[in-house]
Order: structure tokens, then C-alpha cells, then sequence
């Protein structure tokens, strides 16, 4: 074991590399940094509480898509009793006014890229660009 | 008993076994639940003479396009209808003669997907995009229209257009409460089922500065539609293909 100093040395050097961008994070205090969406500020419910909302969102609106397209069901009964018309543009922007600051900024930190907008306007979108 | 007499008093005990469950079914349910005929069944009867009454009106059409985002391609070969003009002999086809009424010849005459009874579109959509309703419209499921065509081919009447190009770059003035498509779409006329949700009357029918379009219920026998056809004569397009159109023209 005479190079008991080259290959403890090394590995160390190893290790600091490869963990070099935890270190990284931890120091400029972006490691716990999840998505910030811009939340409404006058409406303080949705349709069904934060949690599920978070989770499935997008088992909701596929589910008000079917119903809506295929059944011809308009009206969704939220959690509270509340009742409310199923849609995007008409019932979850009308709250969510921001979509670049809401649905986008979650979608683009995880890395997913619903193809929602590609029939769906949104109303701010059409506004800024003019059209 | 010997075998021959056992075998045939089973035979006779299980084919009337089979009989009884069987029967009841053949003949009670042969007809009755399917001819019942729907509480509703939107139709639309027009009446060209009104139409025609204005030159060149095109407050239909333009309604029609306005609130479905429907895109302009210039190109006639890529056009995008829901609603349009064809003059009489290419509306009717079958009754063209040498001496068509001068009030229809050449004359525009109102076209729209007819929502038929028995819609070929529908029997040949290979992934459920477009469906009948139970209320008669021949609806789309544009989420789930993969472009193959075929309701295109199958349609006798024309109504149905795709999309070429992305559409969105091609709307004058954008709706946002209303999708748009996107490329590799087919679409056509729903009769206005998201404004007929709310109550309301198709945008044509409600644009028509003439009320040249009539839309309402062929079930309810007190309907504006159905008035109508008991009083005046009307024709369909291609009524001997059995597509049985819903779409009805007063041509008296």
C-alpha cells in the first residue's frame, strides 16, 4: 500500500468532481428551488383543493375535454358543491389569467410540454402579439 | 329408454329451452327501442328564395368563419368551409334540367354539413373522431382526429375540409373562446353544439339578415321546422344515397 496517498487522493479528487454541482447549488442556495407559478391574487379556491389540483390537473382536464366534447356535460360539481363550466380558456384562465406565469413555469421546470396551446388560445398571448 | 329415445327427448328439451330465452328477445326488441325516435333531432330547413333576395350576402359564411376561427388559405384547392355557396346545379346535381326555374339557375344556394341520420363519415372513422349524438349532430372530437381522410372520401356532400397548413397563421381575427385546429385536422360544421349548449341558435341562422335559415327540433311536431315542411315542399341533397340529410331546402 505505498500509494495509499495517490489513490485516496484521487478518489477525493473523484468524488469532489462529481458532486461539484450539488456543492454548486447548496452555495448559491438554488438547491431546494422548485417552480414559482405567479398564483391569482384576487381567487383563493379552485375547483378541487391545492393538493389534488398539483397532482392531477391533467387527469381533470382530460376528463372535462371527454365530457364536454363527447358526452355533451358542461358542468363540473367541485369538491365544495360549487359548480362551475368545464373549460380552459373560459373557466381556468379566467382565474389563472397568466398562463406564461402559471401553467408555463411549472411545465418548462418539469420538463413536460402540453400540447394544449396548440388549439387553445390564450387570450394574453393573442393581446401581446397583436393578433 | 334406450339411447335413441333419450337423445331425442334432450334434443327436443334443449331446443325449447333455447326457444324460450331466445324468443322474447327476437321479437320484443326487434324494432321498438331503435325506431324510438330522440326527444330532439336538430335539423335545418332554408329557404333560398329568402336567401336570394340579397346579392352577393355573405353574413352566414362570414358569422360562421368569425366565431370557429376558421382559417383563409387563399388557395381554393386548400380551402377551409363550413359553410358555403354552390350554385343550384352543383348543389342538385339530380335535378338539373334544360329548364330549371330561372330563380335557381346559377343562383347560390346555402351548403352546410347536412348531419345526416345514417352518416357515412361516421361508419368509416377509424379512430371515433366523428359520431352521431343523440340529438342528431354529427359532432367532431378534433383531440382525436389523426388526418386519415377517409370521413373526406366518404362524404358525399363535400362538407368536410383539412387543414393543409397550420391554421392559426391564417385567421383574421382570432376567437379565444373558441379552439382553433392545428395542422392534419379535419373539420366541418357541428351546427353550433357549443352555442346550442347554451341555449342559443347556430351563428349563421342568427347572422341571416333574410331569417333565410331555420333551425329547431323535427321531433316536436309544433317546431318552426316542422311547420315549415308540412307546408311547403322542400328537397335534400342526394336523398337517394340513404344518408337521409337533415338539411332541407323549400324549393316551392
Amino acid at each position: 500500500m505505498r500509494d495509499r496517498g495517490l489513490i485516496f487522493g484521487g478518489l477525493a479528487i473523484f468524488l469532489a468532481a462529481v458532486t461539484s454541482p450539488v456543492w454548486y447549488n447548496l452555495a448559491a442556495g438554488t438547491a431546494n428551488k422548485g417552480p414559482e407559478p405567479k398564483l391569482p391574487a384576487l381567487e383563493k379556491e379552485c375547483v378541487a383543493p391545492v393538493g389534488t389540483m398539483r397532482r392531477s390537473h391533467m387527469n381533470m382536464l382530460i376528463s372535462w375535454r371527454d365530457q364536454v366534447v363527447r358526452q355533451d356535460k358542461r358542468t363540473f360539481e367541485a369538491f365544495n358543491g360549487k359548480k362551475y363550466e368545464m373549460g380552459l380558456t373560459g373557466t381556468c384562465l379566467k382565474c389563472h389569467d397568466d398562463k406564461a406565469a402559471f401553467c408555463d413555469r411549472c411545465h418548462e421546470y418539469a420538463g413536460v410540454k402540453p400540447y394544449c396551446w396548440d388549439c387553445h388560445v390564450d387570450p394574453k398571448h393573442l393581446e401581446r402579439s397583436g393578433g | 329408454m334406450d339411447r335413441r329415445k333419450f337423445l331425442g327427448v334432450a334434443a327436443g328439451a334443449s331446443a325449447l329451452a333455447i326457444a324460450g330465452s331466445a324468443l322474447p328477445k327476437v321479437i320484443g326488441g326487434g324494432g321498438g327501442q331503435e325506431d324510438a325516435a330522440p326527444k330532439i333531432r336538430w335539423a335545418m330547413v332554408i329557404d333560398p328564395s329568402k336567401c336570394l333576395k340579397k346579392d352577393g350576402c355573405t353574413a352566414c359564411t362570414a358569422a360562421c368563419d368569425k366565431v370557429h376561427n376558421i382559417p383563409d388559405f387563399k388557395d381554393p384547392k386548400h380551402e377551409v368551409k363550413w359553410i358555403w355557396k354552390e350554385p343550384f346545379e352543383n348543389a342538385f346535381p339530380e335535378q338539373e334540367n334544360n329548364f330549371t326555374a330561372e330563380r335557381f339557375k346559377e343562383k347560390p344556394f346555402i351548403l352546410l354539413c347536412n348531419h345526416c341520420d345514417n352518416p357515412p363519415c361516421v361508419r368509416v372513422c377509424p379512430t371515433q373522431a366523428t359520431w352521431k349524438r343523440e340529438d342528431g349532430i354529427v359532432m367532431m372530437d378534433w383531440h382525436r382526429c389523426i388526418g386519415c381522410r377517409y370521413c373526406m372520401a366518404a362524404c358525399p356532400y363535400g362538407s368536410r375540409s383539412f387543414n393543409w397548413f397550420d391554421p392559426r397563421t391564417h385567421i383574421k381575427q382570432m376567437d379565444p373562446s373558441f379552439p382553433t385546429r392545428t395542422k392534419g385536422v379535419v373539420e366541418k360544421c357541428t351546427l353550433c353544439e357549443e352555442r346550442i349548449a347554451r341555449g342559443g341558435t347556430p351563428a349563421c341562422v342568427e347572422a341571416c339578415p333574410e331569417k333565410a335559415m331555420v333551425f329547431g327540433n323535427l321531433s316536436d311536431p309544433k317546431s318552426e321546422v316542422r311547420q315549415l315542411l308540412e307546408a311547403r315542399y322542400s328537397i335534400r341533397r342526394k336523398p337517394e344515397l340513404g344518408t337521409q340529410p337533415e338539411v332541407y331546402y323549400l324549393v316551392d
